[in-house]
């Protein structure tokens, strides 16, 4: 592993990923382009700190493991993955064209760093626990932990709580998931499509230990992931309150921007924006 | 014509019984003492999926999911994940009948080694209902690219078929029946994947089965031999990929083909025979097994009646078939 990178370092790291996510976007012409936004700042914390990761030999067998559940999201994974030096950002240009690795939702078999398949949601806490389940049961492998991001608007899905009970059950210490709590889905917001109501207490409900912290602030969720690391007889839930479209201020907050991509005005105003807060950063 | 040696027993009232799923549990266990990357799940039906035997000699790599089937495949995915060879067991009817997109999406689309395993399906479950009885099954997961697809005659070859399909390397599916079947073949009949089998040879039709109809098909034959209609057998245990070889040279021999299978006809086996001959060598087929409608509560032995599928009724439909089908010769 590198030297580390400082907070302010890692702000920069998330800001070039909004900006590769909107260049990406705008170029697929499609694509979900507000939960992708607001989990750069979670994905440069696991790809750039958190994570123990080999960009140049990603099935390293003592890695940690990354599963994002809500597949539409993964321009983000993408983004932080060509970051990292997984693959050459210029490739991020081929995101949903036909023949590219970067598919419109993540294909395990595709490219290698990609843990799972997914898109259909619900499926992908189950998946992690699994993993989790053969680190701490089958394999003696106390070192390695398993991170896993799911959307709140995934949380309508029943698969979701057949994995909350199994972790639960079996208090798989080595699972570490993030609930993206940005308050948007397809039709509306979350509470309007289907409440999901207390959410700490129906996650502690089920034998998780619950954090909830903002999910643009760096140092708050690295913090919070090694807090998480030391609890060692549950398995943990960071409820991260994020902003949808978050970094792109006509983007924000508006649950239209789920499943839409900028066109080539938007996309312009958008990196401009982006640039500006960028530099702002760098004279501060 | 591969050999394949027949329970010299099998006409006899000595002929051996035995639920299919017990050779399965039997092969899971050899298979987890061949290869200790072998594990096991089950969603609260271990001792009827046979998974006990393996559970009590691999404690620690057995996991309970509980009545959730969507998570025990997604769970074997992660586990599939981390390098292990995944056997996730229910009720067909449950597995894949509820979790299908699961299954596609974490498992046969990552071409990951992970194996379904489906008990109870058919229409043997019998008193248990239409709701028990899985009958689409061999078509949902016919269709699943990467998906192999096998269900064993009998016991015997569920033991073989489970240790083959801890070493494919791929994502598979393994049918099982709850009642106890007539045992066919031997230790020494041969099974691979993606083979059929000739377990008697004839020229006037070929009579095509898998799983607990094969059985069925062999009474027929010997029945229909007492009419002079001299029936071919063809057994096969693996649906996908189809031994088209076998087939066509059957279909080609005898010129009248018939299907049977305890599951819907369409997109199951005689799904995939039509396919083949329609494609390849457009052969007079009949089609046995459940014609586009659900089962219902009753003894096996009464629903086999009822729906036509023991060897007396299919003697009689494929003699009337023979009749009135004249024989498709080729040059």
């Amino acid at each position: 592993m590198n030297k580390r990178l400082t907070i302010d370092q890692l702000q920069s790291k998330a800001n070039d990923i909004r900006q590769d996510i909107i260049r990406m976007l705008g170029a697929a012409g499609s694509g979900h382009t507000a939960g992708s936004l607001d989990l750069a700042d979670i994905l440069a914390a696991l790809y750039f700190d958190i994570m123990k990761i080999d960009p140049s030999n990603p099935d390293w067998s003592d890695r940690d493991i990354f599963l994002l559940s809500n597949g539409h999201t993964v321009p983000v994974q993408y983004a932080a993955m060509a970051e990292a030096g997984f693959f050459d950002k210029e490739e991020l240009m081929t995101l949903r064209k036909l023949g590219s690795r970067l598919q419109g939702h993540p294909e395990r078999a595709r490219l290698p760093g990609l843990e799972n398949t997914s898109g259909p949601l619900g499926s992908g806490l189950s998946q992690a626990a699994g993993y989790a389940y053969s680190l701490q049961y089958m394999d003696n492998s106390k070192h390695r932990f398993v991170y896993a991001i799911l959307g709140d608007g995934e949380l309508d899905e029943g698969n979701v709580w057949e994995a909350a009970m199994f972790a639960g059950k079996y208090k798989l210490s080595q699972l570490i998931a993030f609930i993206d709590r940005n308050n948007i889905q397809i039709d509306g917001n979350t509470e309007d499509v289907m409440p999901i109501g207390d959410l700490a207490a129906k996650w502690r409900s089920f034998g998780w230990h619950v954090f909830e912290i903002d999910g643009h602030n760096i140092q708050s969720i690295i913090n919070t992931v090694n807090m998480a690391k030391a609890i060692t007889n549950r398995p943990c839930m960071i409820i991260s309150y994020t902003i949808p479209g978050k970094g792109v201020n006509f983007m924000e907050y508006d649950y239209k921007w789920h499943g839409v991509a900028p066109n080539a005005e938007q996309t312009e105003t958008a990196l401009r924006e982006l640039k500006a807060s960028s530099d702002s950063e760098d004279t501060k | 014509m591969n050999e394949y040696p027949l329970n010299p027993d099998l006409f006899s009232d000595k002929v051996k019984m035995e639920p299919i799923r017990a050779g399965f549990g039997r092969g899971l266990k050899a298979a987890g003492e061949a290869d200790d990357k072998v594990v096991a799940l089950c969603a609260d039906l271990t001792e009827s999926t046979q998974v006990e035997l393996f559970r009590q000699t691999f404690p620690d790599r057995f996991v309970e999911t509980g009545i959730s089937e969507q998570n025990l495949v997604t769970v074997a995915s992660g586990l599939a994940m981390a390098g292990k060879v995944a056997f996730a067991s229910g009720y067909a009817a449950f597995s894949p009948g509820r979790n299908w997109e699961q299954i596609k999406t974490t498992i046969a689309l990552n071409d990951q080694p992970v194996k379904i395993i489906g008990s109870h399906a058919g229409i043997s479950v019998g008193p248990d209902g239409a709701t028990h009885q899985m009958l689409e099954d061999i078509a949902l997961m016919r269709v699943m690219p990467n998906m192999i697809v096998i269900v064993p005659g009998d016991s015997i070859e569920a033991e073989k078929a489970t240790l083959a399909i801890a070493k494919n390397n791929k994502p598979s599916y393994l049918r099982m029946c709850r009642e106890k079947t007539p045992i066919f073949s031997t230790e020494e009949s041969p099974f691979e994947i993606g083979v059929a089998y000739i377990l008697r040879e004839g020229h006037d039709v070929s009579l095509i089965g898998t799983g607990t109809m094969t059985y069925q098909l062999l009474s027929a034959a010997r029945i229909l031999a007492g009419q002079g209609i001299n029936a071919e057998v063809v057994h096969v245990p693996t649906i996908k990929p189809l031994d088209r070889e076998i087939i066509l040279a059957s279909a080609h021999k005898t010129g009248r083909v018939v299907t049977a299978e305890e599951a819907q006809i369409a997109g199951g086996l005689g799904g995939a025979v039509a396919e083949l001959l329609g494609e390849k060598l457009p052969t007079p087929i009949l089609r046995l097994g459940m014609q586009d409608r659900y089962g219902e509560s009753g003894t096996p032995a009464e629903l086999f009646d009822f729906f036509g599928l023991t060897g007396e009724y299919i003697a009689d439909k494929v003699a009337d078939f023979v009749r009135d089908t004249p024989q498709y010769h080729r040059d």
